[in-house]
């Protein structure tokens, strides 16, 4: 170890030139971006291939603060760009990390598409209940009877299920963990990046200032804590029967984790076989297609 | 800017007797184009339908996306990724498309979007011709930016404006719109593909320096920012926000002063190499006929059946809608009596015309409401009235 | 402590960038070892970063390094001689 003064190992990856961040004290997106770096140094990748792409919100601004190509693009869009860069160049380790409300709220028609097609993607969904950046305002997530800005009597509406709405859609990957399993998010990461096809990995994470705070649920590591407690892992659960009630069990864990071709993959054999030598194939056709 | 030739893959040489969405995709093929995300929408559909159909023998990506804001979206990924990208829409596809070329335009991403106008408003005319999505080509998006538009009238033109299409993105690293209409897309007609080597073809300027020292918006003396493509290691960030020239977003008045004179200026700076335009005897004009696309081969008609009568009529074809050709309407104006713009739509770029014409001479629009074309008399009627 | 011939636990030395932490205590709550404590005295920005309570304890774990929400908190190893451990040699 030469005597170079030490630096955090998470700075490699990060604009140290842009820190402080903007998140607020207590919030877990912060502990989700360092599992992501974990998995980074693990992960033994070409790390000039792997692109963030971020969309709008708190978790929307993870793009701009990780040291490789990163894209901040508009609300709701982070998969479809995303899903750009990895048909543009499939050698690409394409990541979208973004929050609850940018990938299946107004996102939703890109993510369930995207699963549905079996895009090589991997999906890193921060899901604090509710649209922080803005306010803390109810979203498609918010569990029912929490208070958030827009629905201040209480929501009433029936939240999306994360991961049942990813294996439904044709998700081969799904994993939900709280903002506290960070080594187990990073184990889940690295599996999600090195898997071809559509990965989602969910993190349910405190949120202190926004749905913390106007549900008085005290602060971070209350919030951190508790969803801990309230967590129970259950490996390859149902989907189905995992949905979350306000301030209730968490069913975490690798829920699916199942082998279908991928969208390029699909593309070269069926085209292959009904063209044949005409076809120009695209992209490098990994090992195993050939 | 490097000036090449056409990848002879994609250029289907030879002459065709093809209809103008089957050219915008052979446009797009020859000119490098190898991916093309898209959503169907009549009258635009058959550009996909053709490239989905040639782009496996070529070697590409055609996808479908499941609307037309994934569809922007893609096209902005895929061209960071070093691609040439394209899609082809209408009305309704065009006004979802707007959030995210705004984006393409913030992050000056070369790539081109065809529009085949049909009537509007709303779902309007699916199946019959209009030109009244000119103002929104030119403002669709929200806040200050600019763009290029160029409109063809036939499809010999959509092929060959495709190209130049590309070019101009890829010169410009800006989103360019080819504006055409349904009765140019659905029109067959024969269409001349020249060999490869006779097409140029532009390529974006790639960034050579060091990876570490890479500003994704630093522009050169030309004012385009060199570019780079994900995976190549530069570790560069890009964001819809207002940023500085390293790509890192800065929120305040001084920041957004230089982005925005930035993202315009470009453009309008370089606006005498961009606009094309096409003029026929209007240096010794009375009245000047002024058109594009579609119309202005109606106008033809009228122009040819007014100088029978000895009216002397000009007649000036913008190639360029955005940016408009404003120095030269400037000085003609001095010498015509007026000018006479027949669009089919209630009135749109004739206002930019007025504007620009600054009150030196009349300007007078034909207005056509959409869903065909002009009758050419009502034309000559307002070109032998403005005369008098 | 020696066991097993030559195999020693490992020390870990605890680096704490003051001025990042917004004081949110999840690295003293999720110590193993119960090294760290809030201090009394303020940081930059006016919160109370962490203070080693006694760094012997410390057994290199990583945690507060992952946890710590502000990059603000990281370990080396003590002694960098210890039986060929190298840093990369994180659980």
């Amino acid at each position: 170890m030469n005597k170079e003064k030490p630096r955090h190992p998470v700075e490699q990856f990060l604009r140290m030139d842009r820190m402080p961040h903007i998140w607020c004290p207590g919030c877990g997106i912060g502990t989700v971006v360092t599992s992501f770096t974990e998995a980074l140094r693990k992960g033994e990748m070409d790390l000039d291939k792997v692109c963030v792409v971020s969309g709008i919100g708190c978790t929307g601004r993870v793009a701009g603060y990780i040291k490789l190509d990163s894209f901040h693009t508009t609300h709701g869009r982070a998969v479809p760009f995303a899903t750009g860069l990895k048909l543009g160049n499939p050698e690409l380790n394409v990541v979208v990390f973004s929050g609850d409300g940018d990938i299946v709220g107004i996102g939703g028609n890109h993510f369930i598409h995207a699963a549905r097609r079996n895009m090589d993607l991997t999906i890193i969904v921060v899901n604090n209940f509710n649209y922080a950046m803005t306010g803390g305002q109810v979203a498609a997530t918010t569990p029912i009877e929490a208070n958030a800005s827009t629905s201040p009597y209480g929501n009433f509406e029936y939240p999306f299920s994360i991961p049942y709405l990813a294996e439904a859609s044709g998700a081969t990957y799904v994993a939900r963990w709280t903002a506290l399993h960070i080594r187990r998010i990073t184990k889940s990461i690295q599996e999600a990046m090195a898997k071809p096809g559509f990965s989602v990995v969910e993190v349910i994470t405190p949120c202190v200032t926004l749905y913390g705070r106007r549900n008085r649920l005290g602060d971070g590591l209350n919030i951190l804590k508790y969803y801990y407690d309230q967590s129970e892992i259950q490996h390859n659960a149902d989907p189905r029967n995992i949905n979350i009630s306000y301030q209730g069990k968490l069913i975490v864990g690798k829920f699916v984790d199942k082998e279908k071709p991928t969208f390029l993959d699909a593309m070269n054999q069926h085209l292959n076989k009904v063209l044949g030598d005409d076809y120009q194939k695209y992209g490098k056709i990994r090992e195993d297609q050939q | 800017m490097k000036k090449n030739k056409a990848d002879p893959k994609g250029v289907l040489t030879g002459t065709h007797f093809l209809d103008g969405d089957f050219s915008l995709a052979e446009g797009a093929l020859a000119a490098g184009c190898r991916f093309f995300g898209g959503y169907p929408i009549t009258p635009s559909t058959e550009t996909a339908e053709r490239f989905s159909e040639r782009i496996p023998r070529v070697g590409g990506v055609f996808i479908q996306m499941e609307d037309e804001l994934g569809t922007m979206a893609v096209l902005i990924g895929a061209s960071w990724a070093g691609k040439k990208a394209m899609s082809v829409t209408s009305g309704p596809g065009f006004s979802l498309m707007m959030e995210n070329l705004g984006l393409a335009c913030m992050l000056e991403t070369p790539l081109v979007l065809a529009n085949v106008q049909r009537g509007g408003p709303s779902t309007g005319l699916p199946t019959l011709t209009g030109q009244q999505d000119m103002m929104q080509a030119r403002w669709g998006s929200h806040g200050d930016y600019e763009i290029i538009a160029i409109s063809p009238d036939s499809p010999q033109e959509c092929f060959d404006f495709t190209i130049e299409a590309f070019n101009l993105s890829e010169k410009y690293r800006v989103p360019v719109l080819v504006m055409t209409d349904e009765c140019v897309g659905h029109m067959h007609e024969k269409v001349v593909i020249p060999p490869a080597e006779e097409i140029e073809v532009s390529e974006r300027k790639l960034y050579k320096g060091p990876k570490d020292q890479y500003l994704p918006f630093k522009p050169d003396k030309d004012g385009i920012p060199p570019m780079v493509k994900a995976g190549d290691g530069y570790q560069f960030h890009v964001t819809g926000l207002t940023h500085d020239e390293r790509g890192y977003p800065v929120i305040n008045a001084e920041c957004q002063d230089w982005c925005v004179r930035h993202l315009v200026d470009k453009i309008k700076n370089n606006a005498d190499d961009i606009i094309q335009i096409e003029e026929d005897q209007t240096d010794s004009a009375e009245v000047v006929v002024v058109s594009y696309g579609i119309s202005s081969r109606v106008a033809v008609r009228a122009v040819n059946k007014a100088r029978k009568e000895g009216l002397k009529v000009g007649n000036l074809r913008l190639i360029t809608v955005w940016p408009f050709p404003e120095k030269r309407i400037r000085k003609l104006a001095k010498d015509v009596k007026a000018f006479v713009f027949p669009e089919i739509n209630y009135g749109q770029v004739v206002h930019e015309l007025e504007r620009c014409a600054g009150g030196q001479c009349k300007v007078v629009g034909v207005p056509h409401m959409g869903g065909g074309v002009h009758n050419p008399d009502d034309i000559y009627k307002v070109i032998k009235e403005a005369a008098k | 402590m020696v066991y097993f011939g030559e195999l020693r636990p490992h020390k870990g030395k605890i680096h704490i960038i003051k001025d990042r932490c917004k004081g949110c205590g999840f690295c003293v709550e999720y110590c193993p070892k119960d090294v760290l404590e809030l201090s009394k005295e303020y940081n930059a920005k006016g919160y109370h970063p962490p203070f080693i309570k006694d760094e012997d304890n410390c057994c290199y774990c990583q945690l507060c390094e992952t946890i710590c929400p502000e990059f603000a908190i990281y370990v080396t190893l003590k002694n960098e001689e210890d039986q060929g451990e190298k840093e990369q040699s994180r659980p």
